[in-house]
């Protein structure tokens, strides 16, 4: 297995809201392996993207704060680094790209201007060599005519072109690490389907490890090496992506596969999940997803079940597969969402 | 799995085999005009919906697709007369609506109505919930003060949400229960015919589920008429009888659901379809993936729409409009090649 590029250890980042404290990652571990697309997966409010800002150190502080835990990248603890060491890092090592390629771009500067950006200040680049540069990696994200696009402003580009410049920026310093935060989300599929195959390409090409942040468990069975799945500030449950798709263990994993409708695979009810997410304020001690789970059982309701590993790479937090409530084991094989 | 295809069969042959047509849009247009120059002229014109024409038969549902700038939501603003058209007609129950006066039209809205994709956006944050969903009623006169909140509580609970919800504000609610508010407006005034703009699009994927099976009950139940507008072709495969696909104002392929999916003939739909990721790991697919971006419907390709970026583009593509023809089993294509 490769080496680890960066390890969240119990991270937790907390929102102090006039309701009260929001746990919005709560005593979150999972590592991302160097070469390594890792997927986040979970819904709205789950987490996913304050655990990704967290590592990027992007949390408005206040309300937010990292109160816990450790944000390891090669090696080092990315939390105790001074403002200035953080910020060469970032742009640099790790870089970022976002949901709405419109709101990220500045839209008063050239796409030329904003590529070179990094490149003049992280690698210290004079404006020639930059320039040079800007145009190979327009190119390299498979935009015709560079030089054209270089002088452009961002509002006369679509919005798969904004993405691919937004790619290109991400990638102007050799990161070792992209965080995509749902980056296909806010497009059409046909240019969602040449988004992904730019990323794929680029991976294979650099091999940049990949965290990428979803919510389509389509995209995430054609892009992940590694899945990770949120729910409630807490991750849940972890396991390569083959693994999880065929055996997935947390009732709310399960759910969340049986419930999204299939292209040709028509049913006559789609299976869906009752109740709704819970409220992040002043969550307490249980598992947070006891009300809407088929199996709930006592336990859950006042005990939060362990991450814990039951098969090679595969871990889940849930009183199911634990001593203590292995009563209830018999039920568990119903839920399966592959046919045997 | 055989036997619920087998049931799903059976549900959407009695949903369209009294084949009694509803709405009928014939050659609908929408053009929206550009404004330019020193003195606002007008310069050229977006051609939103260009020559488009369907049938919806009662009891059916019909799913629209396509991607953004398609034209499917102006067909469903078109088509409920919230726009004015530009061309065509529209039918429903016969009566050609765009010719209708004020007072016919208003009388007629009671039995079409519209949800709209963003439950955030369409309700007033100041209007209590119960308040919002009865107010057509009581607007147009159908139901006394006395028994409102009766018929909205009655409705609410049909759609999955509780009578104490009825003094709450619209911000207390989840994106799915606006949704189902959303749904609770539209259903309380008894419509016979419903437009569903994207409901779904802006909710997670659990919360999805539960709305789209909250519309397939309603409509077995109440022997609804639905006009479904998505860009998510599993959805609209998932409720749909009867699917069109759109590019760039025109009807590109339309057949009933599962001789479109079983057999999409318009390279358009094709790509459309190996577009869409399937969460199955294990699953190699050849992918067509198009190039280049969709063109300006204020300027768009001659001929065929989508030579542009179609994989099978030839001369013939460039210069003439492919017809619009019936391939058999009610599928229509308007390709070329097809």
């Amino acid at each position: 297995m490769a080496k680890e590029l960066v390890e969240f250890r119990n991270l937790e980042t907390h929102f102090k809201t006039s309701a009260g404290t929001v746990k919005a990652v709560n005593d979150v571990s999972f590592s991302i392996r160097e070469g390594e697309t890792l997927c986040v997966v979970g819904e709205s409010g789950c987490g996913k993207s304050v655990t990704a800002m967290s590592l990027m150190q992007l949390i408005e502080s206040p309300p937010g704060k990292i109160v816990g835990g450790e944000i390891m990248f090669e090696g080092k603890d990315l939390l105790k680094l001074s403002k200035k060491d953080m910020s060469r890092l970032r742009g640099n090592d790790i870089a970022m790209i976002f949901q709405e390629p419109m709101s990220s771009l500045n839209p008063v500067f050239t796409i030329g201007k904003q590529i070179a950006e990094p490149l003049l200040h992280h690698l210290g680049m004079t404006h020639k060599e930059a320039k040079a540069r800007v145009i190979e990696l327009i190119t390299m994200v498979g935009i015709p005519r560079p030089e054209k696009i270089y002088d452009s402003y961002p509002h006369e580009l679509s919005g798969g072109m904004r993405q691919r410049i937004m790619i290109a920026i991400a990638l102007s310093c050799n990161p070792k690490l992209l965080i995509a935060d749902e980056p296909t989300t806010a497009l059409d599929v046909t240019i969602q389907a040449q988004i992904l195959d730019l990323m794929r390409d680029i991976k294979s090409k650099l091999n940049t490890s990949i965290m990428m942040i979803t919510h389509d468990l389509g995209v995430v069975a054609e892009m992940a090496d590694f899945v990770v799945v949120m729910y409630a500030g807490k991750v849940i449950e972890e396991a390569p992506v083959l693994e999880l798709f065929k055996n997935p263990q947390h009732p709310y994993t399960q759910g969340l596969l049986k419930a999204k409708p299939i292209i040709n695979q028509r049913k006559e009810r789609l299976y869906s999940i009752p109740g709704q997410v819970p409220n992040p304020v002043n969550l307490g001690d249980s598992c947070h997803f006891h009300d809407r789970c088929e199996f709930c059982m006592e336990i859950c309701k006042v005990k939060t079940p362990p991450l814990r590993a039951h098969a090679d790479g595969h871990k889940t937090a849930c009183w199911l597969y634990e001593e203590e409530g292995k009563s209830n084991e018999r039920n568990v094989g119903s839920v399966g969402t592959t046919a045997e | 799995m055989s036997e619920t295809s087998v049931q799903s069969e059976q549900q959407r042959n009695s949903g369209s085999g009294s084949l009694q047509p509803l709405v009928q849009v014939e050659n609908l247009k929408k053009y929206f005009p550009i404004m330019g120059g020193v003195f606002q002229r007008k310069v050229g014109d977006v051609k939103a919906v260009d020559g488009v024409s369907f049938t919806i038969n009662k009891g059916e549902s019909f799913g629209l697709v396509g991607e953004s700038g398609c034209g499917k939501s102006t067909i469903g603003r078109t088509l409920l007369r919230l726009n004015d058209k530009t061309e065509g007609s529209v039918h429903f129950e016969g009566k050609d609506l765009h010719a209708l006066s004020k007072s016919e039209l208003r009388h007629m809205r009671t039995k079409m109505q519209i949800v709209f994709q963003d439950p955030f956006s369409s309700l007033n944050p100041r209007i209590k919930v119960g308040e919002a969903i009865g107010e057509a009623l009581l607007d147009h006169g159908l139901v006394s003060r006395k028994d409102l909140k009766d018929r909205v509580i009655e409705t609410m609970k049909i759609c999955g949400l509780a009578d104490y919800h009825y003094d709450r504000f619209p911000h207390e609610f989840s994106g799915g229960q606006r949704q189902r508010i959303g749904i609770a407006r539209a259903l309380i005034m008894d419509p016979e015919f419903i437009v569903a703009d994207e409901p779904v699009s802006a909710l997670d994927v659990s919360i999805q589920a539960q709305i789209i099976n909250l519309m397939s009950d309603l409509q077995r139940e109440k022997q609804l008429t639905y006009l479904f507008i998505s860009h998510d072709l599993s959805v609209v495969e998932h409720l749909c009888n009867r699917v069109g696909v759109m590019y760039l104002g025109t009807m590109m392929e339309m057949a009933p659901t599962d001789e479109l999916f079983s057999n999409p003939l318009h390279p358009y739909t094709k790509a459309l379809m190996s577009a869409i990721p399937v969460p199955d790991p294990t699953l190699k697919r050849e992918r067509i993936v198009l190039q280049g971006d969709i063109p300006s419907p204020a300027n768009p390709p001659s001929g065929c729409k989508f030579h542009t970026r179609c994989p099978m583009a030839s001369d013939i593509c460039k210069e003439q409009v492919p017809e619009y023809r019936n391939m058999g089993n009610e599928h229509f294509v308007a390709c070329h090649f097809a």
